[in-house]
């Protein structure tokens, strides 16, 4: 990818408010170490799709920053694949120190590790291929869809 | 015209040139729902890839090796998904390939397609967008505003193919893509060839010279190679795979004008890599230019920003392949390869029919190296007004050029002060760099620019919008071939 840093923020809050919320309604119900009802549940992975948007643009602003250092400006497809591991990492903590608005004690190490993985690979996948296809002039504009 | 009995058409839009940037266009406006009748394609070339096709080959890129674009960037395909990386690894059944694709640049070199998958892929998109049906062989001779609105194209087709020696186009809208008007030689060169008529020994490395490589398999020789560039490595590549293949003594000795040592540019966040001489780039220009953050700052720039934009990114570089590193490292080596910094002031012949290089270098020192043959892998440009069409269009069309010489356009790639009451005149290609957009000349840029040109049009009413939903529609048309 060759992101611009509005580029960056618009395709984080597009995929994952689409792609990303369609992928956690599919997985919640087979979620291992579901707590409580399937409600309390949804209520929950929602909630945690909604902070990786919102902390996201912060690490979009950092990736933007490290992208400077490269001469071609560009993020390579790796990239977008192995920041699953910080932003990962960030987000358990975030859980556990209760900083996550409404989710409290609800969520298991087993069920945030399954949705997380799962989101994040299937809006990798997406953006990598088919987001192309629904907005041909996507990848000519640093990403940007506005 | 009619007094003069030269016959007239009819067609909403013409495209002149039939290359690449032509076919790009053809395909964008095919796919938004323009018919096959409302477009002719004039060209003198057979096949929208025969002029590239040409180039590489003779520029030692046969079908088989790989060029020098992005798995994304297809010609065929305006999506770029599946991406070339996608076809390729599919056909060769290659988990290699994916694996590449997924690691680029970081674990790998970027992923390139074969020349040879480009023009299959390119073949099987013109059959089924009828792009056949809808070219018009023969030469342009010119371009002129009609009084009235739009333009007249008068075309020389080929002898016998038509009653009169030239017909008449009249249409709504042209494009223009006719590519480079020519390549220029090096100065001392040129002066070398015309003074002592010799075009055999000193070469250019985008005209055809096998015979160099030929002679060389059966007698041990010197080559100069001048240049830095993605030529001089291929040419540098043929060199070397050949004395491996076939055990020869060949020397070469390599002349960079501006010898590169290490990382060079402004500041921390333009840094450029380089060494043993080579600016070191995977593509033309920086990835960004293609679509991300220098193409918005292209955008967004006025000239003079523009300008220091292109001397700061611009310049000859070569991509850094791990295959390339290893020979020359071995060239080096085996003491076979001499790579230095040196400007040529002339070239003469020797009494023993050989060449010789008198060099100045920038520490003041001579040189006098001789050799059996001359590389010029400089590949300059000719200057835009040797292309008729184009010398024509600034006289008499009311098209003037930028601060880099070329067609000045605006946004949509129109072509400014060639407007014709209702009637718009385009271009694409390397006649428009120095604009708003810098990555014109590449599979990716005429792409932008065949999107932008049908997005005026599409707001002038001549075809229609590519919304996710028609976008869509078409790339599963496009997956399942089946014909527009």
């Amino acid at each position: 990818m060759i992101p611009t840093l509005a580029g960056r923020l618009q395709t984080r809050i597009f995929v994952l408010a689409t792609v990303g919320a369609l992928l956690t309604a599919l997985i919640v119900p087979v979620l291992p170490g579901r707590p409580g009802s399937l409600g309390a549940a949804y209520r929950a992975a929602f909630l945690m799709l909604l902070a990786v948007i919102v902390v996201g643009l912060a690490w979009e602003l950092l990736y933007h920053l490290l992208m400077q250092f490269r001469w071609d400006k560009d993020w390579p497809t790796l990239f977008g694949l192995v920041t699953i591991v910080p932003e990962g990492a960030v987000m358990w903590v975030l859980l556990n120190t209760g900083l996550v608005p409404g989710v409290g004690d609800h969520v298991s190490a087993s069920m945030f590790l399954t949705m997380f993985v799962f989101v994040w690979l299937g809006q990798w996948l997406f953006v990598n291929g088919p987001m192309r296809v629904f907005f041909v002039q996507w990848r000519l504009r640093g990403g940007r869809l506005l | 015209m009619q007094a003069a009995g030269i016959p007239l058409y009819d067609v909403p839009l013409v495209t002149v040139g039939g290359g690449l940037g032509s076919f790009t266009l053809v395909d964008v406006l095919r796919i938004q729902g323009v018919a096959a009748g409302a477009i002719r394609v004039l060209s003198s070339r057979d096949a929208p890839w025969q002029s590239w096709e040409y180039l590489t080959r003779v520029s030692q890129l046969p079908a088989g090796e790989r060029i020098r674009s992005d798995a994304g960037a297809r010609p065929d395909n305006i999506w770029g998904f599946p991406s070339y990386a996608l076809h390729e690894a599919w056909q060769d059944k290659s988990v290699k390939l994916l694996w590449q694709v997924l690691t680029e640049p970081i674990l790998t070199d970027f992923f390139s397609p074969r020349a040879a998958t480009v023009f299959e892929t390119v073949r099987r998109e013109a059959d089924r967008i009828s792009y056949w049906q809808m070219l018009s062989k023969g030469q342009v001779r010119m371009v002129r505003r009609r009084a009235g609105g739009g333009y007249f194209t008068v075309l020389t087709p080929p002898p016998g193919v038509s009653a009169t020696k030239r017909v008449v186009m009249r249409s709504q809208y042209v494009h223009l893509a006719v590519g480079y008007p020519g390549l220029k030689f090096l100065p001392d060169l040129q002066q070398f060839r015309e003074t002592h008529n010799d075009y055999h020994r000193v070469v250019n490395a985008y005209e055809p010279h096998e015979h160099v490589y030929e002679t060389l398999k059966s007698r041990p020789g010197v080559v100069v190679v001048r240049g830095a560039g993605i030529v001089a490595s291929r040419v540098l590549q043929r060199l070397m795979d050949d004395r491996e293949r076939f055990g020869l003594q060949t020397q070469i000795v390599h002349m960079f004008r501006t010898f590169v040592t290490g990382a060079h540019g402004q500041g921390m966040w333009m840094r450029r890599k380089g060494g043993d001489g080579w600016a070191y780039q995977a593509f033309t220009l920086p990835k960004s230019a293609f679509g991300g953050q220098l193409k918005a700052q292209f955008r967004r720039a006025g000239p003079e920003r523009r300008a220091a934009l292109s001397k700061a990114v611009g310049g000859t570089t070569t991509p850094r392949l791990r295959r390339w590193q290893e020979q020359m490292r071995r060239g080096r080596a085996g003491g076979w390869y001499h790579p230095f910094q040196a400007v040529v002031d002339r070239v003469e012949p020797t009494p023993d029919g050989r060449l010789v290089s008198l060099t100045r270098s920038d520490d003041g020192r001579l040189g006098r190296y001789t050799s059996d043959f001359i590389i010029d892998c400089t590949g300059l440009e000719a200057d835009m007004p040797e292309h008729r069409v184009l010398a024509d269009l600034l006289q008499y069309g009311g098209a003037r050029r930028n601060g880099a010489g070329r067609l000045a356009v605006g946004e949509h790639f129109e072509v400014l002060g060639a407007e014709s009451e209702g009637g718009v005149l385009y271009a694409s290609g390397a006649a428009v760099a120095g604009n708003h957009f810098p990555a014109v000349d590449s599979f990716l840029g005429m792409q932008t620019a065949a999107l932008d040109i049908a997005a005026d049009l599409a707001r002038r009413g001549f075809c229609s919008r590519l919304g996710p939903v028609r976008s869509t529609g078409q790339w599963i048309r496009w997956m399942r071939g089946r014909p527009l």
